[in-house]
C-alpha cells in the first residue's frame, strides 16, 4: 500500500522522488486545452481513479472557461482594442485571472489529496501547457536499508 | 537504462532526509569528522561556484535557448534580424511626419481640422500596433524539461524497439472528425500542438504559426495576429488617408495658385516631400491594402498563411477534406481570431531561474524557477527542484507553497548550509 504523508511539510523531507508521470494533452476538440482523462497505469496503487478523473476533469472545465468565446470575451476584446490595448497595463485578463483560480485548485488538492499519497502535482503552465507532471515520490524510511549499497555507489559515483 | 539512473538517484537521496545530517551520510564513511566535513565542499567545487560569485538571479530570458533578442530586461522579445522593422518605422514616421509638417496646416485650414485629429489617431494606433505585434510573444512553446523529453524517447521506444532511442516522427490525431498529424520537433523535443511549427529563424515552436514577417521582426503567432491585423488593417487606411488628402492638397493648391507654380513656389510646399509621400504611398499601398484583404480572407475561413500555403484544408486534397477548426459561420470565425481571449505567454521571460547544476545524469537539472509575477502576486504556486552537486546528486524537493510562506522554509536551508558554503547554499541565498 501506498505510503502515508501526513502533510506536504512531511513529504518535504522524507520523501525522494520516484518518478513523473505526464498527462498529456487531448486534442480531439481542437487546440483548446484539455488534458487526456486516462488513468495512468502507474498510479494505479498511490490514489483512486475517481479522485484522478475529478481533479482532471476540473481543470478541464477552468481551461474552457478561460478560453470561452463569448460575450465576455467579446467584451472585453473590443474594449482593448478600442484602447489600442493599453488597458491591459492596468486591468488582468479573463484567462490570467482563470490561471490564479487553478493555480489555487492544484495546491489545495496536493495539500488535501496528493500529498499525502506522495503524489504532486505540477501546475501545467510551468509545463508549456502541454502537460500534467505528476511527480511519484517513495518513502525514504522504507529504503533506508539499502543505505548501505547506497553509499558504496555513491563512492563510485563521486569521482 | 533511464529508469535504472532515476532509481540510483532516489536510492542516494534516500539516505540523505536533513540537510546536514544528509551531508554527513553523504560521505564516503558515516562517522566522518568537521574536518573531513569542510572537505567536502572542496571536493563539491564546480564550475558554478565561479557563475554564483556574482549572486545575482538570472531571468529566464537570458537563458533562453531560442534566437530571439531581449530588451527591458525581458519585457520586449523580438525575432533575430530586425534590421527590416527599423525599416518599417522609418518609413511610417518619416511619411507621416512630412504629412503633418506640410499638408496638414494647409488642410487644417481650407478642409477642416478633423483632417489632421483622424491621421494622428490612424498614425498612433499603428503605431500602437506595430509595436505590440512586434515586442510580444508570438505563442513560443517553451521546450522540454529532460524528464518530458526523456519520457518521450523512452516510453514510446520501450516496447522492444532495440536501441533505438529517437521517437517516431508523426503522431496521429482526429479533430472534430478530421485525421491530423502532429510532428515531432527534434530541437524542442515535444509533438508540436496542432496548428504549430517550428520557426527556423527564431528556432522556436510558435502556437498557431503563421509566418515569420521580417517588417515587423517577429513571428506571427496565436498571441500576436490580432495585433499584426489590425496593424496591416490600419496601415492600410493610413497609406490610403495620407494618399488621398496629399492629392488633395496638390489640386486644392493647383486650383488657388496653377499646377507647375503650386508645386515649385509655395514655400509650404515642399516638392521633394510631396513626391516623397506620394510615390512611398503609392507602392506600399498595394502591397499592405493586398496583404489586408489576403489576412481577411485567412481570419474569415480560420486558417494559418502556413495552412494555406500548403494547401492543407483545400478541397483539391480530396473529397472529404475539410478545415477542422474552422467555426460554422464567417463571423464566428472572425470575433473568435480578433476578439478571443488572449492567452498567456508561456515562457515567463522575467522569471528568475537558477543555473543548472553539472550533472553526470541525463536528466533533472536544478531548477528554482519563480514565476515573473511572483514579485506582484501574493500566492503563486513554484515548485523547487534542487540536486545537491557535493552529495553526488540528492535531490531535495520542496513543496509547493504560497510566496508568503517560501521564504521561512528557504531560511533554514540556507542556515544549515551557509557554513558549508556549497554552491547550492549560495544558490538558496542568492534566491532569497
Amino acid at each position: 500500500m501506498a505510503t502515508e504523508f501526513h502533510n506536504l511539510q512531511e513529504l518535504h523531507h522524507s520523501a525522494s522522488l520516484a518518478t513523473k508521470v505526464f498527462i498529456q494533452r487531448d486534442y480531439s476538440e481542437g487546440t483548446i486545452c484539455k488534458f487526456q482523462t486516462k488513468f495512468p497505469a502507474e498510479l494505479d496503487s498511490r490514489i483512486e481513479r475517481a479522485l484522478f478523473e475529478i481533479t482532471v476533469k476540473t481543470l478541464n472545465d477552468y481551461y474552457a472557461e478561460a478560453e470561452k468565446i463569448g460575450g465576455q470575451s467579446y467584451l472585453e476584446g473590443c474594449l482593448a482594442c478600442a484602447t489600442a490595448y493599453v488597458i491591459f497595463l492596468c486591468m488582468e485578463t479573463r484567462y490570467e485571472k482563470v490561471l490564479k483560480k487553478i493555480s489555487k485548485y492544484i495546491q489545495d488538492q496536493n495539500e488535501k489529496i496528493y500529498a499525502p499519497r506522495g503524489l504532486l502535482i505540477t501546475d501545467p503552465i510551468e509545463r508549456g501547457m502541454r502537460v500534467i507532471e505528476i511527480s511519484v515520490f517513495e518513502d525514504r524510511g522504507s529504503s533506508a536499508s539499502s543505505s548501505g549499497s547506497s553509499s558504496t555507489s555513491s563512492s563510485s559515483s563521486g569521482r | 537504462q533511464y529508469f535504472l539512473l532515476v532509481n540510483q538517484f532516489s536510492i542516494q537521496a534516500a539516505t540523505v532526509p536533513k540537510i546536514p545530517a544528509a551531508l554527513n551520510r553523504g560521505l564516503m564513511d558515516p562517522g566522518m569528522t568537521e574536518c573531513q566535513y569542510s572537505q567536502i565542499s572542496t571536493v563539491a567545487s564546480s564550475p558554478m561556484e565561479s557563475q554564483l560569485g556574482k549572486k545575482i538571479p538570472k531571468r529566464k530570458w537570458q537563458t533562453f535557448p531560442g534566437r530571439n533578442k531581449f530588451y527591458c530586461n525581458g519585457r520586449i522579445m523580438m525575432g533575430r534580424q530586425t534590421g527590416v522593422f527599423y525599416l518599417t518605422l522609418v518609413l511610417i514616421v518619416v511619411t507621416s511626419g512630412l504629412f503633418f509638417a506640410f499638408d496638414c496646416p494647409f488642410l487644417a485650414y481650407s478642409l477642416s481640422p478633423a483632417i489632421p485629429a483622424i491621421g494622428a489617431f490612424l498614425f498612433l494606433f499603428v503605431m500602437g500596433m506595430l509595436l505590440r505585434a512586434s515586442f510580444s510573444d508570438p505563442g513560443v512553446l517553451p521546450r522540454a524539461t529532460p524528464d518530458e523529453a526523456a519520457h518521450l524517447e523512452y516510453g514510446i521506444n520501450s516496447p522492444g524497439s532495440g536501441g533505438c532511442r529517437s521517437p517516431p516522427r508523426t503522431q496521429e490525431v482526429v479533430i472534430n472528425g478530421q485525421t491530423v498529424k502532429l510532428k515531432y520537433c527534434f530541437t524542442c523535443k515535444i509533438f508540436r500542438p496542432p496548428r504549430a511549427s517550428h520557426c527556423s529563424l527564431c528556432d522556436n515552436c510558435v502556437e498557431r504559426f503563421d509566418h515569420h514577417c521580417p517588417w515587423v521582426g517577429n513571428c506571427v503567432g496565436k498571441r500576436n495576429y490580432r495585433y499584426f491585423y489590425l496593424f496591416i488593417l490600419s496601415l492600410s487606411f493610413l497609406t490610403i488617408f495620407i494618399f488621398a488628402f496629399v492629392i488633395t492638397h496638390i489640386v486644392l493648391r493647383s486650383n488657388q495658385t496653377g499646377f507647375l507654380s503650386a508645386l515649385k513656389d509655395s514655400p509650404l510646399l515642399n516638392h521633394s516631400d510631396t513626391v516623397l509621400e506620394v510615390v512611398v504611398c503609392f507602392f506600399s499601398m498595394w502591397s499592405i491594402v493586398g496583404l489586408s484583404g489576403f489576412h481577411t480572407y485567412l481570419i474569415g475561413s480560420n486558417q494559418t498563411t502556413n495552412e494555406d500555403i500548403k494547401g492543407l484544408w483545400s478541397s483539391k486534397r480530396g473529397k472529404g477534406n475539410y478545415n477542422p477548426y474552422s467555426y460554422s459561420s464567417v463571423i464566428t470565425n472572425c470575433c473568435a481570431a480578433l476578439c478571443g481571449p488572449l492567452p498567456p505567454s508561456l515562457i515567463d521571460r522575467r522569471g528568475f531561474i537558477q543555473p543548472d547544476t553539472p550533472q553526470t545524469l541525463c536528466f533533472g537539472n536544478s531548477l528554482v524557477s519563480l514565476r515573473a509575477d511572483c514579485d506582484e502576486a501574493d500566492d503563486l504556486l513554484f515548485f523547487f527542484f534542487l540536486l545537491h552537486p557535493s552529495l553526488l546528486p540528492v535531490s531535495l524537493a520542496s513543496w509547493p507553497f504560497s510566496h508568503d510562506s517560501c521564504l521561512p522554509l528557504c531560511v533554514p536551508h540556507s542556515r544549515s548550509c551557509s557554513h558549508l558554503s556549497t554552491p547550492s547554499a549560495l544558490v538558496l541565498e542568492s534566491s532569497l
